[in-house]
């Protein structure tokens, strides 16, 4: 009887204990960082999950500028160190990851995260820290309304559907079909598709979406192929995408079909296959660098961005990775004799004109945060294979 | 055993008094909120998994439904949070009691795949009513929390006011749990069929416990949007509901202790896995098989067990025969 | 009446995919009372082997699908084998969470192995769409369909042909009793973890030429099997069938004629319609575990 009565007693001191090893353990990765010498730059990425095909060429982006930057013998003399902590996708663990990020590593600054909700998530901690953000994701909510603390380097869809809806508008199609993912990217698309349609003189006639894992999309397509439409805009990133690509050939719809700048990688033809032939898209000017007029002032640094990417890391280069590269040699330039001083590198950021950076030539200013006008995105065509600049 | 429970009780508030004022760093408070609100979704899951013995694989819809109330209320109608929490936990409340009349009555995998079925019809509610939602991009601008001059905004009052309430949930729970009530749906737990014998009643039992859940799930939904200030439908999705689940069974079913502990562990693993990096989803995986292979009872009691098993080695060394 | 068509061929297209990973978690459930919360991930596993053997390293389909049935199998072989047969004491929901722990392990194991992107295969056989009154089915979901019924077909005479198919079911009626008359009960749940593997990586085999295989396609697909063997009757083979094909049909008449938005919503309501009215599946109504 004795015995039983101080089992659950017993009970409580192994969770007492336990729980004490727990923040123990934790404490125990928590050694403060010493460097005073060196500047400290945090990256917030979905390296794995879902979004991984954005976040883990950023976080390689990344640490290739930093690199650079580092080389070229850093920032007033102080080396960049960066810390980078992964979301997968979660806006939980990207809180968790900027709460460690700011109150742990003492970054005076962050690049990212990688997508819409996770960058939603954090942007109130970072503007009660007052630490400048750059994300990477592409909804324009990130930047309307401007946020003091926050910028993004990443196209916002609003440029992508206008680069598209121009296109039709020169081919004179009249009547969209839309189907888009049902995620945030998707999401964010159909609004400014739906928005922008009055503008372009184009109507909506129907508006379909697909599960982000969905591995049939005939029946939303043939719903859309009902409502005859001039042509079908496809908003989603991979693999979806090459999905409603196959099932468009399968089905013989024959009006052109438009795809939006998530599934601009070379890996969106490979997944196609032949059902990838005559698709457009807007993209950043990453994937068409070759084809560029020499004239172009981004061709440069294009070509220098993918010729030190594949070198390093012995992978074709993606059409994500950009922004955080951008982010970083936009922050390191608006770092230079700020000393440390987040409020200066703030005004520095929003100061800075003709950056030209991969994805485009930023001139951030008060209003806007993203910095890029509509030469951010060119159309192309997918033609044997291969991407082809549209005049 | 009937003194017990307050001794707990005060080793937990010394616990949480301890911690509160020993830790600076704000981003340890983030993350023990997180446990806490974690903690409030497995005490009230553990309530229906351990002791009534039913699953629920739908349980983060509640947890949303909490979030969400709160948030449209404050952000978009101008409410107090104050005022939302009550309509958060009632409407969670009355949508528990709606879905579980008829989803009760099936049992087993059934029962799960009932209550998936509702968490995944949550899920859809929150990604697509956009007009109210805010679709799958999430809601922004919740106001944070404020009593009168004190605003919850820093690290540690929240912390204080996260394990306060899971205080108040842990005292509910075990007067519960020793009520009639409590041996009741342990009779139903061990076997519905001779409970319903002996004169319990038992749908209007499970569903009672069934809407308890639900409400601290709510509850746990409400403190998480005024804490993050932004929630979106992926955090209360299929996964976040297995995630409840696990909890529960990995720190011990029918144990409030145990509940905690589930909480702990699942919260902070994946901050100790970053180190693995590439590898961290296979050592987590690992972690998880390997706890339930070695200690199928749960974290608590299976600690409880080998704690005791060291006891008796001693007791039979040192010549103590006879020891029970 | 052209679109009802194309809705309908879609549906059967998914729903003969979903019936097949039903088919694993039945055969699994039968003979061991388990839900197997990773078959989803062994049916990613039989794509991604699918897209190395065949795809990259060019062996004959025949072979390659035989060879991504062994190692998968095997894969589920060694997961019995020191996952499930070392617990103690094997109470269902401690099981369940070791399978939810196995999927999240073998998920991070494809994602080291595969990397992060996605795969996509070339259909089994290069034949122009079928047309019928003008709504189109893809050769390769002829492919699924008949393969999945072949299935089926072959696992009903395998149960009622075969003594080892008798052997299993008396298993899975007790184990206990079944030990008793000389059934190596052991070996059984071990071949019942085995063939369901093996069906999960023909699921995901067949399905690899019409969408895209990454490490993390798993989780929906098994989510739906699982919703499919439910609706159907968990442990009937004909109930995985009927309800993995009515799942498929029912979302692809929810896109057509309710709206794609609400599609997974629409399934899910008339399932729980369905478990509300018949409890107990379509078909069978086998007295479930509880936790």
């Amino acid at each position: 009887m004795k015995q039983r009565q101080s089992l659950p007693r017993k009970a409580m001191w192994i969770t007492i204990l336990t729980l004490t090893g727990c923040l123990i353990g934790t404490s125990l990765f928590a050694l403060p960082a010493l460097a005073e010498e060196k500047y400290t730059i945090g990256g917030i990425f979905a390296v794995t999950g879902r979004a991984s095909f954005l976040g883990d060429p950023e976080k390689r982006s990344m640490e290739l500028a930093a690199e650079e930057v580092n080389k070229n013998g850093g920032i007033d003399g102080k080396m960049v160190e960066t810390v980078i902590y992964d979301t997968e996708g979660d806006p939980t663990k990207a809180v968790m990851g900027v709460s460690k990020l700011l109150n742990k590593d003492r970054a005076i600054t962050i690049i990212g995260p990688s997508t819409t909700p996770t960058t939603l998530a954090v942007m109130p901690m970072a503007e009660r820290a007052e630490t400048p953000l750059i994300s990477c994701a592409a909804g324009n909510k990130i930047t309307q309304p401007v946020k003091p603390w926050v910028f993004k380097t990443a196209q916002s869809d609003i440029l992508a559907v206008a680069a598209i809806y121009q296109h039709m508008k020169e081919k004179g199609i009249k009547k969209v079909g839309l189907l888009t993912v049902s995620n945030a990217f998707g999401e964010s698309g159909r609004e400014q598709l739906r928005e922008q349609a009055d503008q372009f003189g184009i109507q909506v006639v129907q508006d379909e979406n697909f599960g982000a894992k969905d591995t049939d999309m005939t029946a939303q397509l043939t719903k859309i192929r009902s409502a005859d439409p001039d042509a079908i805009v496809c908003w989603g990133t991979n693999p979806g995408p090459a999905v409603v690509a196959k099932n468009v050939q399968q089905l013989k719809i024959e009006v052109p079909l438009y795809q939006s700048h998530g599934v601009a990688s070379p890996k969106f033809i490979e997944l196609a296959g032949d059902s990838a032939e005559g698709i457009y898209l807007p993209t950043g000017k990453i994937l068409v660098a070759d084809l560029l007029p020499d004239s172009d002032p981004q061709k440069p640094v294009l070509k220098e961005y993918i010729q030190k990417y594949t070198e390093k890391y012995k992978m074709p280069v993606s059409g994500f990775g950009g922004y955080a590269y951008d982010a970083m040699k936009i922050l390191a330039r608006a770092m230079e004799g700020a000393g440390g001083d987040k409020a200066k590198i703030r005004e520095n950021l929003e100061t800075m004109k003709e950056y030209v950076g991969v994805s485009g030539a930023f001139n951030f200013t008060k209003e806007d945060h993203n910095g890029l006008g509509p030469d951010a995105f060119v159309m192309v065509q997918i033609r044997n294979g291969n991407w082809k600049l549209v005049e | 055993m009937r003194r017990l429970p307050p001794i707990g009780h005060i080793i937990f508030i010394l616990a949480v008094l301890l911690t509160g004022f020993l830790i600076e760093n704000t981003y340890y408070f983030q993350l023990l909120v997180f446990v806490g609100i974690h903690t409030l979704l497995a005490l009230g899951l553990n309530m229906l998994m351990g002791y009534a013995g039913q699953i629920s694989l739908g349980h983060a819809a509640f947890y949303g439904i909490g979030a969400y109330t709160t948030a449209i209320l404050t952000a978009t109608y101008g409410f107090s949070p104050w005022a939302a929490l009550p309509c958060a936990v009632l409407l969670a409340s009355a949508v528990a009691y709606v879905v579980g009349l008829p989803t009760l009555k099936l049992s087993g995998y059934y029962l799960g795949m009932g209550t998936l079925g509702f968490g995944m019809i949550g899920f859809i509610v929150f990604r697509e009513w956009s007009s109210l939602t805010g679709g799958s991009s999430g809601f922004v601008g919740i106001p944070p929390l404020e009593i009168g001059p004190v605003s919850f905004y820093s690290g540690r009052s929240y912390f204080f006011l996260v394990w306060t309430v899971v205080l108040g949930i842990i005292i509910l729970c075990r007067r519960l749990i020793d009520s009639r009530t409590g041996r009741a749906l342990r009779s139903i737990h061990d076997s519905e069929k001779a409970s319903r014998a002996i004169g319990v009643d038992t749908m209007a039992l499970k569903l009672r416990v069934f809407v308890f859940s639900a409400a601290v799930a709510a509850l746990a939904g409400f403190l998480y949007a005024h804490f993050v200030t932004f929630i979106s439908p992926g955090t209360f999705d299929f996964l976040a509901s297995v995630r409840m689940v696990t909890m529960v069974v990995i720190g011990g079913m029918a144990s409030v202790w145990g509940a905690l502990l589930g909480a702990f562990l699942l919260t902070l693993l994946p901050e100790w896995l970053h180190a693995f990096s590439e590898f961290e989803m296979v050592v987590y995986g690992l972690i998880l098989m390997g706890v339930m292979i070695v200690l199928p009872r749960g974290l608590f009691r299976g600690l409880l067990d080998v704690f005791e098993g060291a006891r008796e080695q001693t007791a039979k060394r040192s010549g103590g025969v006879n020891g029970r | 009446m052209q679109e009802v068509l194309q809705y309908l061929f879609s549906g059967l297209t998914n729903g003969a995919i979903y019936a097949v990973i039903a088919v694993g978690f039945s055969m699994l459930y039968s003979a061991t009372d388990l839900i197997n919360f990773a078959h989803g991930e062994f049916v990613m596993l039989g794509s991604l082997f699918l897209v190395t053997l065949w795809g990259a390293w060019q062996i004959p389909l025949p072979i390659a699908f035989l060879l991504t049935v062994a190692c998968v199998a095997l894969t589920g072989l060694l997961f019995e084998r020191f996952a499930i047969r070392t617990v103690r004491k094997p109470q269902p929901i401690v099981l369940v969470i070791i399978t939810v722990g196995a999927s999240i392990f073998l998920r991070g194991v494809a994602m080291i192995l595969w990397g992060k992107d996605a795969y996509s295969l070339p259909p089994f056989s290069n034949q122009p769409p079928l047309e019928l009154a003008g709504a189109t089915l893809l050769i390769q979901s002829v492919w699924i369909i008949v393969i999945s019924l072949l299935l089926v077909f072959g696992l009903h005479l395998f149960y009622r042909r075969t003594l080892t198919g008798k052997a299993m079911q008396a298993t899975a009626i007790s184990k206990r009793a079944a030990w008793i008359t000389g059934i190596p009960a052991g070996l059984m749940v071990l071949l019942a973890f085995v063939m369901s593997t093996g069906v999960g990586a023909v699921a995901g085999m067949i399905i690899a030429p019409v969408t895209m295989c990454s490490y993390d396609m798993g989780t929906l697909l098994g989510l739906k099997g699982f919703c499919a063997a439910m609706l159907g009757g968990i442990g009937s083979l004909w109930g995985a069938l009927l309800g993995g094909i009515l799942l498929g049909v029912l979302e692809a008449l929810g896109v057509g004629l309710i709206s794609s938005a609400l599609k997974d919503g629409v399934a899910f309501i008339l399932l729980l319609l369905i478990l509300y009215f018949r409890p107990g599946g379509l078909i069978g109504a086998a007295e479930s575990a509880r936790f």
